[in-house]
């Protein structure tokens, strides 16, 4: 019986190299700074409908990519910008879509909650709070399908984490021990309604356990830890040892989505957090206090970075709107 | 439900008032914020617009009344689709006050065919044959067809659900012979049209019985109709036509672009004439004779099946070369199998011409196109020995016959239409003016 | 020829097409130890083994869920609903997660996948198993839906469909799994999606009918030939995309068309059928469209009731009398 078990992050401080540091600090800065474009772009109308933005969870998805490698696949909820990034979009491709156009990875047809990425691995950006947990069990069997050592990541919330199909998808991948990697991004919010408020056992790693599953929480403001992590969870899979459940505690710093006022939790909350466990200024004092890098090339980082969101904002911009005959195309394919 | 107009209390103190002047007449579409009529008080004249959407179907007090009372129903409007029929089982809440004996009496309704006047309400459910005032119903299908081959489905009896013309009414009538569609929605005394047994042939005889097709039966329909119930007269006038053919020789060599005959002069010198006196360009409709404010004149065109008479509308406004170009079109598809013409080219017209020239007929008489009054029945132009100033002389000559309705026309009336036609015809530069 | 069930037709089916293709294979309840809940997947077990047959729990949203993600992957499921009233609970991902993610991806995701499963009322089972789902589903660009009668069309149509780069949603009928068709032979045989086949010629009346109900369309189109009215039946076939053309074309001829749906009448395959005509058939119109509908009711249990509830053959046969003016 696989038994669930939560680090202790005293003493558990997995070590990172310099390099790996600066690797994810320039991913986790790039993640950052296109969410903040994206915020500024959707306040001046550039952007419509829902935007849901990552920032203050960069930690996360950063550490669990990685530790994957080509043909592994990834599978998220709504919140998906910087899963599109990290499987390799083109951040001036993902801009575009966010705002509508031609250019967009869509081609402007999906928008925020609706991208993909094959070449990358990345099968969506799903809108329906949970559907993309059996969607990532399906993934995994089709790797279990074709007997390669692949392995397939769904990432939820802490509120996906209480929908009947979640249960349903670890039951399954359970029972045939499918290369599923569970991912709960447990940002304490369910839109408004914090874990206490929906949930009697608020250990979301132990959600498996019924089923069988093992699982593990970690510190998801670490991307280090993360990483750690998701390198046991990795090796758990392509050893044939069937899913596993990742809890990783995190904080998203925005509202649930541009619209949301945010009324459920005080700003110093959001401060606290912010000051004492930003996920891009742990690297940050990790690289300095190495002395892997000084202010000086961190200040260049954030130059080329800079240089980067603001070509996609601009791109994203400048791209046409679709044609009218788009309207018609990809509804079925032939 | 039609929607009741009662008279409006334009101040607190109004208990009645006077209809100053209706500004919508029966029959008129309303929209909300339409001014209906104007009111007046004691203290001013004031409009009182439409609140809803539909048909004035009826005034109920006219111009002129005087001492209306306040919330007396002054006018029923019908909503969209409802019959003016409902209008006779009506309760209009009392009767309004007689019109005052100094009120001007209403004007005689315009001649609006699209007017219906209040009706019995029909036996409820029955397939009564749907009657040409008021909405038909025919199912899509037998509208088309019944288009296509000129019949009138308002005198169709249906034999579908709730009076319906069908497909198979349709199919009936063009079997058994059904009233044609009249060109001018003019009520027309139709009579069945029963085919007679055929007699049985004499004994020894060879013969082939050939159906009669649609646009045959409705030919020999309407003629016959037209022979017994029009009381024709016969005038006939020769004109010397031999400057027209030098003038037309000149046109005709001054440009490649048209090529006049001597029938578009005859159609430009009738509908100058026409414009000239309006008596002859009229209908009969039983109470009253209609003069047409237009001159649209029917040329006979012989087809293989029979005749049609394609429309050169506003024929009085239009050039010799215009009216020469256009009959050739019209001719020209009037001749093709089937026939392209469409109902709205050949149906209507107020005057007609029939030109058998061609064939060196010198003179006949035709018989008339209901509704219209007269037609035109032109011979062939020919050299004849005539006496000018007391010698014996040579000249062509045309001679034309105007059947005309008695009822319409008198004979004054036709021999003057004919003396202005002989003027334009023998001075056709005067057709120029 | 060969003269078979529809049951046997859509098993060999999904066996000739997982014989020629390694990607297609077979999960849902009761489709493998069991052989089918209602035998169409007899045998697909001992001949393809565990990995391609494979039996789920009982958990429609997860396993219609887990094919959708495996065919995203490039694999060519097949998903068995043991009935789709079950896949009310999946619907989400018919709906959300397959037919809509090529359109939201730009054309970059493509979803081949098959649901499958028996439709409408099988026999005295009542309100929560006897519901047809065929304009539900017929509503939804993105998805393909079938809904075969005979066994050659089961055939044809299933290999097509599994074939197909979309998602399809294949509507069976369970009364239809035991009755013989004559079916051609041989694994090349299919049948086009989005072609209706005019089973029967008339010139009277269009009697427009899918799955069982052209059944029944037949038994009322031989009273009606008694009678001296010549019926001509659409069998549909491919609810969407709707074969129009073939629609059309029977209703300019006849003039008059009656549909035919276990169905509800409301928003229903007929009520699309009439506004087809209406729009594009308008003047070849001689009666208003007929629709035979089922009852607007949940579906009753008691065996008169039931019978009341269910388009029957007399109600074919008053339809088209009506709309020929000769009730």
């Amino acid at each position: 019986m696989a038994v669930a078990k939560k680090k202790d992050k005293p003493g558990g401080v997995p070590e990172a190299t310099g390099e790996e540091l600066l690797g994810y600090y320039r991913q986790m800065l790039l993640l950052r700074r296109f969410e903040e474009k994206a915020g500024q772009m959707y306040g001046m109308g550039l952007i419509g409908g829902f935007c849901h933005l990552y920032i203050g969870q960069e930690a996360v998805a950063t550490g669990i990519q990685r530790a994957l490698g080509p043909g592994d696949s990834v599978v998220t909820g709504y919140r998906c910008h910087a899963h599109m990034l990290l499987a390799g979009a083109d951040p001036k491709a993902v801009m575009a879509e966010l705002a509508g156009r031609a250019g967009g990875v869509s081609k402007g047809k999906g928008g925020s909650m609706h991208m993909f990425t094959k070449k990358g691995d990345f099968f969506g950006g799903h809108g329906i709070v949970g559907a993309q947990v059996p969607l990532g069990a399906g993934l995994a069997l089709a790797h279990w399908y074709r007997g390669n050592d692949r392995v397939a990541v769904s990432y939820f919330g802490d509120g996906a984490s209480n929908q009947g199909q979640v249960f349903e998808a670890f039951n399954m991948a359970a029972l045939w021990r499918l290369p599923a990697i569970f991912v709960i991004e447990n940002n304490q919010y369910a839109m408004g309604t914090s874990l206490q408020r929906s949930t009697a056992v608020r250990d979301l790693y132990r959600r498996g356990e019924a089923f069988g599953l093992e699982g593990q929480q970690v510190d998801g403001m670490d991307v280090v830890a993360v990483r750690a992590a998701a390198d046991e969870a990795v090796a758990h899979c392509r050893a044939g040892h069937g899913p596993i459940v990742l809890e990783v505690l995190t904080y998203r710093y925005r509202g649930h989505s541009m619209s949301d006022p945010a009324k459920y939790r005080s700003k110093e909350e959001v401060a606290r957090v912010r000051a004492e466990r930003d996920p891009i200024e742990q690297v940050r004092d990790r690289l300095i206090e190495g002395k892997h890098a000084g202010d000086e090339a961190l200040k260049e980082i954030e130059k080329e970075i800079k240089a980067i969101v603001n070509e996609a904002a601009e791109y994203a911009q400048n791209s046409p709107e679709p044609d009218a005959a788009e309207l018609y195309t990809d509804v079925y394919a032939s | 439900m039609p929607v009741r107009v009662l008279m409006p209390a334009l101040s607190p103190t109004m208990t009645e008032g006077n209809i100053a002047k209706w500004h919508k007449k029966e029959g008129d579409k309303v929209k909300s914020g339409d001014v209906l009529a104007e009111i007046e008080t004691d203290k001013a004249t004031m409009e009182i617009e439409a609140v809803d959407e539909g048909v004035l179907g009826k005034i109920v007090v006219p111009d002129g009344t005087q001492g209306v009372k306040v919330n007396a129903v002054i006018a029923v409007i019908l909503e969209a689709g409802e019959a003016a029929s409902v209008l006779a089982t009506l309760d209009l809440g009392g009767a309004a006050p007689a019109p005052a004996a100094s009120a001007p009496a209403p004007a005689a309704p315009a001649p609006a065919p699209t007017v219906a006047a209040p009706q019995a309400p029909a036996p409820a459910m029955t397939a009564a044959p749907a009657v040409a005032q008021g909405r038909v119903f025919a199912s899509p299908l037998a509208r088309r067809m019944a288009e296509q081959s000129g019949l009138d489905l308002g005198a169709l009896r249906g034999t579908g659900p709730h009076g319906r013309v069908v497909k198979a009414d349709i199919e009936a009538a063009m079997v058994s012979g059904a009233p044609a569609r009249a060109p001018m929605a003019q009520p027309m005394a139709t009579q069945a049209f029963a085919a007679a047994p055929p007699p049985p042939p004499p004994p020894g005889v060879a013969y082939e019985d050939v159906p009669a097709n649609n646009v045959r039966r409705i030919v020999a329909q309407r003629l016959q109709e037209s022979k017994q119930q029009v009381p024709h007269f016969y005038l006939t006038i020769d004109c010397e036509i031999d400057a027209l053919l030098k003038v037309r020789k000149e046109l005709n060599a001054r440009s490649e672009a048209y090529k006049l005959s001597v029938n578009d002069f005859v159609v430009r010198a009738s509908a100058l004439a026409l414009r000239k006196l309006p008596k002859v360009n009229a209908s009969w409709l039983g109470t009253a004779i209609r003069y047409y404010k237009t001159v649209d004149i029917s040329v006979a065109v012989a087809i293989d099946d029979g005749l049609v008479t394609p429309i050169l509308r506003n024929a009085d406004q239009k050039g010799l070369a215009a009216l020469s170009e256009e009959m050739k079109g019209l001719a020209a598809r009037a001749r093709e199998k089937p026939m392209k013409l469409q109902p709205h080219e050949y149906q209507g017209g107020t005057f007609s011409i029939s030109n058998l020239g061609m064939y060196g007929i010198k003179q006949f008489e035709a018989i008339i196109n209901p509704p219209q009054a007269c037609i035109l029945a032109v011979g062939a132009g020919e050299q004849r020995a005539i006496v000018k100033d007391g010698a014996l002389a040579i000249a062509t000559m045309m001679s034309c016959t105007l059947s005309v309705d008695h009822r319409v026309v008198d004979g004054a009336g036709g021999a003057e239409f004919l003396k202005v036609f002989k003027g334009l015809i023998e001075d056709p530069l005067t057709m120029l003016l | 020829m060969a003269v078979q069930t529809v049951r046997e037709a859509l098993r060999d089916a999904m066996a000739e097409e997982m014989r020629a293709n390694p990607d297609v294979f077979l999960m849902g309840e009761e489709v493998a130890e069991y052989q089918g809940a209602y035998k169409v997947s007899q045998g697909l077990l001992q001949e393809f083994g565990a990995k391609r047959v494979i039996d789920t729990p009982i958990t429609e949203m997860g396993f219609a869920g887990v094919g959708t993600g495996a065919a995203m992957m490039g694999l060519r499921p097949i998903v068995e609903f043991m009935t789709f009233n079950f896949a009310m609970q999946a619907i989400d991902h018919v709906l959300n997660s397959a037919a809509k993610t090529l359109y939201m991806s730009g054309g970059e995701l493509r979803c081949p996948i098959v649901f499958r499963g028996p439709n409408g009322a099988a026999a005295r089972v009542a309100a929560q198993h006897s519901q047809c789902y065929a304009s539900w589903y017929g509503h939804v660009p993105g998805l393909r839906v079938i809904a075969p009668w005979s066994a050659a069309d089961a055939k044809g149509l299933l290999k097509s469909a599994i074939r197909d780069p979309n998602p399809v949603v294949f509507l069976e009928n369970e009364l239809l799994y035991g009755q013989s068709f004559e079916v051609p032979e041989g694994a090349d045989f299919t049948v086009p999606i989005g072609k209706a086949n005019v089973v029967r010629q008339g010139r009277d009346v269009t009697i427009v009918a899918f799955s069982i109900m052209v059944s029944k369309a037949m038994q009322a189109a031989e009273k009606l030939a008694a009678q001296g009215i010549e019926a001509e039946i659409v069998d549909l076939r491919t609810i969407r995309p709707l074969d129009t053309e073939t629609v059309l074309a029977s209703v300019k001829k006849t003039n008059r068309m009656v549909t035919c749906e276990e169905g509800w009448p409301f928003a229903g395959i007929g009520a699309e059928l009439a506004a087809l005509v209406m729009e594009r058939a308008f003047d070849h119109l001689d009666a208003p469209v007929a629709r035979v509908t089922g009852k607007d009711v949940p579906l009753p249990y008691a065996a008169n009731l039931e019978k009341l509830a269910l388009p029957q053959v007399d109600d074919i046969i008053a339809a088209a009398k009506a709309v020929c003016y000769k009730a």
